[in-house]
């Protein structure tokens, strides 16, 4: 899943990362549950993860890199402390979320698919998250806002981004 | 004195604030010294209204929205007086926006407790599962082959059919996979469906199993889709305990059980071979067809792959008979849609309605026009790869045929509305962009095409050759939609081609131009 609680994650462990791997290895098609979960575990896709799974699974390395790199929910590095993902997708280009995109440039300093110098908070374009009828909408961690203005983009970053 | 209300708990009411809201209902009641009860339901899908609060009243349940948390105290003072309250809208379904819909698939989206199975079964649950038990597979796959029902994910291939194929087939496993994908702009069907009323959807996939002899569901659903994933799996725990899935459904002799996936962030894997290499924990990458996934789908064995609401119409399909189903609707379009107004408008939400109602009174009379109050000049029907239509198509029957016909597609049912302030090169621009972002990159034309598109679409913003470069832009298109493998490098053209056809005036006056006269 996409949204992870902030401070929820742990070190990367081979010791937790063996028992992911065990606890999905024997469902049907095992390996995009794993991978959900370093990434709830860990907040990304630890490299020495891959070869772990590679061996498990019985597949090449070169095939996990190919998945983990495929999806775009997959990191490889940690995002910041926070990810605010802001829905750019049609029906909130109408209602105005490119605006909003700008705002949010400006106010953070970094643009998107970027990370604040302190690692605070990590800003991504995302596309649709079925809110279309109280567009424009953003994922913020975990919490999903809807029918934004700047305003209320503001307000919701002040409680949520402490 | 004691308050029943009904507060959703759906996705688009908890982001503006469903969940604070019923907060400090609580609190307002606590201080009155009132008891309340609160069930979370779905949504009834009036969006402009979440959050909707209901009271459960002897004359039905009577609607407050949108409601705040600052209104809390002040709606528990009315709610304990007479319910007169500057919020109050009524009874729903009294409401001219649902007055004129036809919920068959969505029917108890927004009534029901999603978590609870006797709910379901008080509403009409499960009356399609025993019926389907009692006749049989041959005569479930010929009930839904003669509702007309066609695939309502986008292709609008028919049902029936694609269920006879996997029963037919032989093997000693099949399985039944559940689209859940909904990537599309402007669609939220499929994810309120889940969440609003998620046996309903358990059920359509036992029926499929029982039809097509498959033991094994998957739903996979994207992960943007939290709250869906969690209902679902709440759900099909209930369903395990209460007999609906197992080895003995509901008692008979076919066994049926379910798992659901969640999905990485690949708008393609909505592609059903996509979907299906994403299962198998692949790369989601198109696969050519033949063979198709009803002869060698999931883990090379015969698969129903099915969208969300296909599944979830078969149970009222089975329990009111295919006549009862196909007698809505036009043409070859039978049944009714569920349709999902979006953007730039007034009364944002679901609209189920038979088809054959037109564009111009899906978006003017059920959707208001737009939010913004200015005119409506474009609205996307169908997603990232539907096109642009004008007002001037507003006649346009909302049907398969009728919309293909005029170069659009219905696709899974998305409007998205857009007033005169949008600039339709940089919609056709983003078209192309969104096909290379989200491009398996099998085929090249789609890969390097789409790129190629973008950059030729900002020298036309940038005024460069903009007649030439128009050309530059149709020919790739021709190559895109003849070249490629699937729909996303296929259809891409759709929203690129309607913008430059039908708002030529957005491509040639350019900066360039002006200054040039
Ligand atoms: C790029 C692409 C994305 C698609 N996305 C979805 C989707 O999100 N949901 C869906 O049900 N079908 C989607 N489809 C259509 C599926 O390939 C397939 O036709 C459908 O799942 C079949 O189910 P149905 O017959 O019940 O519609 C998509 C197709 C393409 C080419
Ligand atoms: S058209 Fe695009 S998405 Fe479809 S198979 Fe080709 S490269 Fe993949
Ligand atoms: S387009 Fe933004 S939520 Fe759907």
């Amino acid at each position: 899943m996409q949204a992870y609680e902030d401070g929820a994650y742990e070190d990367w462990n081979a010791e937790r990362a063996a028992a992911i791997i065990a606890a999905g290895k024997d469902r049907e098609g095992p390996l995009l549950p794993i991978l959900h979960g370093f990434m709830a575990a860990f907040g990304y896709v630890p490299e020495p993860a891959v070869p772990m799974v590679a061996e498990a699974l019985n597949l090449s390395r070169a095939e996990v890199h190919g998945v983990v790199t495929f999806y775009h929910d997959f990191r490889r590095e940690p995002a910041g402390r926070h990810v605010v993902k802001l829905c750019r997708a049609e029906s909130c280009q109408a209602a105005g979320c490119e605006r909003l995109a700008d705002h949010l440039e400006e106010k953070l300093g970094i643009g998107f698919g970027e990370t604040t110098p302190d690692g605070r908070v990590t800003l991504e374009p995302i596309y649709c998250l079925g809110l279309c009828a109280l567009s424009p909408a953003a994922l913020i961690d975990d919490r999903v806002v809807a029918r934004l203005d700047e305003k209320r983009l503001d307000a919701v970053l002040a409680e949520t981004l402490r | 004195m004691s308050l029943h209300l009904t507060i959703p708990r759906d996705a688009g009411a908890l982001a503006v604030g469903a969940d604070e809201v019923a907060a400090a209902l609580q609190v307002a009641a606590m201080a009155r010294g009132l008891e309340l009860t609160v069930t979370r339901t779905g949504s009834r899908g009036l969006y402009w209204l979440e959050p909707l609060v209901e009271v459960v009243t002897e004359a039905g349940r009577i609607g407050y929205g949108p409601v705040t948390p600052d209104d809390a105290e002040g709606l528990i003072e009315a709610l304990a007086g007479d319910g007169a309250h500057r919020l109050r809208v009524g009874r729903p379904e009294d409401l001219p926006f649902l007055k004129r819909q036809t919920r068959l698939t969505m029917a108890r989206t927004g009534i029901v407790d999603p978590r609870s199975f006797e709910d379901y079964q008080a509403h009409g649950g499960l009356e399609g599962l025993r019926k389907a038990i009692e006749i049989g597979p041959a005569a479930i796959v010929e009930a839904v082959t003669q509702s007309g029902l066609r695939g309502r994910g986008g292709a609008g291939f028919p049902t029936g059919i694609k269920w006879k194929t996997v029963a037919d087939a032989k093997a000693d496993r099949k399985y039944i996979v559940c689209n859940a994908d909904e990537g599309d702009s402007g669609t939220f069907a499929d994810r309120m469906l889940m969440e609003g009323d998620p046996f309903c959807l358990i059920e359509g996939m036992a029926i499929a199993g029982i039809a097509t002899g498959a033991t094994k569901g998957f739903v996979y659903i994207r992960s943007e889709y939290p709250h869906a994933v969690a209902a679902m799996e709440a759900a099909m725990t209930a369903a395990r305990r209460g007999g609906m899935l197992g080895r003995a459904v509901l008692g008979s002799a076919h066994a049926f059980d379910m798992e659901v996936r969640v999905g990485a962030g690949a708008y393609v894997c909505g592609e059903e071979t996509s979907l299906l290499q994403s299962l198998e924990g692949k790369r989601g990458t198109v696969r050519a067809k033949p063979p198709l996934p009803a002869h060698k789908g999931l883990f090379a064995r015969p698969t129903v792959i099915n969208n969300v609401l296909s599944l979830a119409t078969v149970p009222i399909v089975l329990a009111r008979g295919a006549a009862f189903y196909r007698d809505f609707g036009m043409g070859r379009s039978r049944g009714t849609m569920p349709i999902q107004l979006a953007g730039n408008i007034r009364y944002g939400g679901l609209a189920e309605v038979a088809f054959g109602v037109t564009l111009g009174e899906l978006v003017d009379d059920i959707g208001g026009g737009t939010l913004s109050g200015r005119p409506v000049r474009a609205v996307q029907v169908g997603g990232p790869l539907g096109a642009y239509f004008p007002r001037a198509l507003f006649d346009t029957p909302f049907d398969y045929e009728s919309f293909a016909a005029r170069d659009g597609l219905i696709g899974h049912g998305g409007i998205v509305v857009f007033d005169d302030t949008v600039d339709m090169k940089r919609q056709a621009r983003f078209a192309m962009e969104f096909c290379s972002i989200e491009s398996c990159g099998k085929c090249t034309p789609c890969r390097i095409g789409a790129i190629r598109g973008a950059e030729t679409i900002d020298k036309i913003i940038a005024g460069q050759d903009v007649a030439r470069n128009i050309a530059v832009v149709e020919d790739l298109c021709q190559t895109m939609k003849f070249g490629s493998l699937c729909a996303l490098g296929g259809f891409t053209p759709y929203p690129v081609l309607s913008a430059i056809r039908h708002f030529p005036e957005d491509f040639d006056v350019t900066p360039h131009r002006v200054a040039a006269e």
